[in-house]
């Protein structure tokens, strides 16, 4: 089944010469949560932005179900729903009159069941004929989700939806897009919070710089993740890893005082007591012991790092 | 052509008018009884006639206009600007529609809105001296056309406008200037001969003249010249519009 959204050498140039996008390429396949993690100013909004038609794209394409957004836009933006990551909304317009608003600029029938099943979902059906500054900041986010979804997107742009919103609040948007998900909504959502990638997408993008670093399944990352390293600091430092300890996966540092371990905590036998037993016969005096995992914000930093450099 | 989304944008607005209605009905009635009192009662007294229409009645179509001027103009480009400076206006241009659209919608609107203000000081001046039309679908015609016309330069001037005082700087520099000094309260004819060459490269000049000439069967210049005056108006509006459409300028990065 081809991509519901492709993105092909997306560049973004501002007019001062800032390259905020240097060649983007991605496939997003429906129905799946796409997590972009990236720090401030990496080009994750631009990214949305140009999909969306609220900048123009310097060069490259991005192809919504087989409709450019730049030569065919209606038919893209069509399928396009937008959470901005700023609260924009009216502060003296009603909630309804706001989700209506959206419907009809996206040339839809009016259909006050749809809006009224959306509000009820989204926990606002209470409060739809509330003003928007009468609301709550996490009510404000909902009702922005409200309007994206209000015309039916099948590709739906979360930009920084937790943003600012309190745990508890952080996890009802993750049932949220869980929901949407089932519904067959592909999502693509930015995020600081790598426990937000891992919690809620099916693959993980790190964007830094204007590119895109890494894209890859979760299961995968998350795999890489579970290699945990086993720190045995030893009494007598030693010149090299012993014959006898060749089987296992072991590395020398810090001058020959520690021993580091490398296993697979997802694995039945993580090998540590055998290794313990082995590091005994071998007649080695340990002095501690710890473990260390590395973590996905560790790889994003790594992989930001490189960017960098 | 999205016309639910032009239709969606013209009600959201006139929504926003009907919310404050009373004050959109209130203020122009209160500022034409002031008008009338001032030029009406004070100057009337001592000028009484201008080219044998009484002063009271001469100075309504000026009056109309005025008004429907500033408010066009005001009410356009609040009604754009107000998106950008929230940041609403991430939503008109992520939705499938393209200029025209969103120029037909808010400025429908906004000359909806002041052709309704319009006829209320039509209806409040007709209280205070006796009104005769002489061309009433000419008289309608060409208040629809300055409705529209100045609205298409609101929304430019909204598109353009960086801040609120920048909104405020057109309407009050050049526009009140040009209307005061375009015939609102006088006829061109009884200026000094210089003012009278001077005063024919103000634009309003033929606006209010056509204007009057619906009233009154009577204008300072021939309304044919006025009619070509209101269409080159509209025409370089819209020229402007149609290339801030194609570029995005101010709007879209």
């Amino acid at each position: 089944m081809a991509p519901i959204l492709r993105i092909n050498d997306l560049r973004k140039t501002y007019k001062g010469g800032f390259e905020a996008l240097k060649g983007v390429t991605l496939d997003i396949e429906e129905g799946e949560i796409l997590a972009l993690l990236g720090p401030n100013g990496a080009g994750k909004t631009t990214l949305i932005s140009t999909i969306c038609g609220i900048t123009v794209p310097t060069s490259g394409t991005a192809v919504v179900a087989g409709h450019d957004t730049v030569i065919d836009y209606r038919k893209a933006r069509d399928l396009i729903g937008l959470v901005p990551q700023e609260i924009n909304l009216e502060p003296f317009e009603t909630v309804w009159n706001t989700v209506r608003l959206t419907r009809g600029l996206f040339g839809k029938r009016r259909d006050d069941a749809l809006l009224e099943k959306i509000l009820r979902r989204l926990s606002l059906w209470d409060k739809k004929s509330s003003r928007i500054k009468e609301l709550s900041g996490g009510m404000k986010r909902r009702v922005l989700i409200a309007k994206a979804l209000s015309h039916e997107p099948r590709v739906l742009f979360l930009d920084e939806p937790t943003a600012g919103v309190d745990v508890e609040l952080r996890k009802d948007m993750w049932e949220i897009v869980a929901d949407l998900k089932a519904d067959g909504v592909t999502i693509i959502l930015t995020t600081h919070y790598i426990e937000e990638a891992e919690a809620i997408s099916d693959r993980v993008g790190v964007i830094d710089d204007g590119q895109l670093l890494l894209l890859e399944e979760k299961e995968h990352l998350m795999a890489r993740m579970g290699k945990k390293h086993l720190h045995i600091d030893l009494r007598e430092p030693l010149s090299a890893i012993p014959p006898g300890l060749s089987d296992h996966d072991l590395r020398l540092e810090d001058d020959g005082c520690t021993l580091i371990y490398t296993y697979d905590t997802k694995k039945d036998r993580t090998g540590i007591t055998t290794l313990l037993s082995a590091l005994a016969a071998e007649g080695i005096i340990l002095r501690d012991l710890s473990t260390r995992q590395s973590s996905l914000e560790e790889i994003f930093v790594g992989l930001v790092k490189e960017g960098a450099a | 052509m999205n016309f639910a989304a032009v239709f969606a944008i013209y009600r959201y607005e006139m929504m926003r008018f009907f919310r404050t209605l009373l004050q959109s009905f209130i203020s122009p009635v209160i500022s034409t009884s002031l008008y009338f009192v001032v030029f009406g009662t004070a100057i009337g007294s001592r000028i009484q006639e201008v080219d044998g229409i009484s002063y009271g009645a001469f100075i309504v179509p000026g009056l109309i206009m005025l008004s429907v001027i500033m408010q066009s103009i005001s009410n356009a480009s609040f009604a754009i600007y107000f998106p950008k400076f929230i940041g609403t206006i991430y939503e008109l241009l992520s939705a499938p529609v393209n200029f025209l659209e969103i120029v037909l919608g808010y400025v429908g609107a906004a000359a909806t809105k002041s052709l309704f203000i319009g006829l209320v000081i039509l209806g409040t001046a007709s209280i205070f001296v006796d009104l005769q039309i002489a061309h009433p679908f000419a008289m309608i015609a060409f208040l629809v056309l300055t409705c529209v016309s100045f609205a298409l330069m609101g929304f430019i001037i909204g598109i353009w406008a960086g801040n609120f005082e920048q909104l405020q700087l057109v309407p009050l520099l050049i526009v009140t200037p040009l209307v005061f000094l375009g015939g609102s309260f006088y006829s061109i004819s009884m200026l000094p001969p210089v003012w009278q060459t001077i005063t024919m490269f103000n634009p309003v000049v033929y606006l209010i003249s056509g204007f009057r000439w619906a009233f009154f069967d009577m204008a300072d210049v021939p309304i044919g010249m006025s009619l070509l005056a209101i269409a080159a108006f509209t025409g370089l509006c819209m020229a402007i519009v149609w290339w801030i459409f194609r570029t995005g300028w101010r709007i879209r990065a």
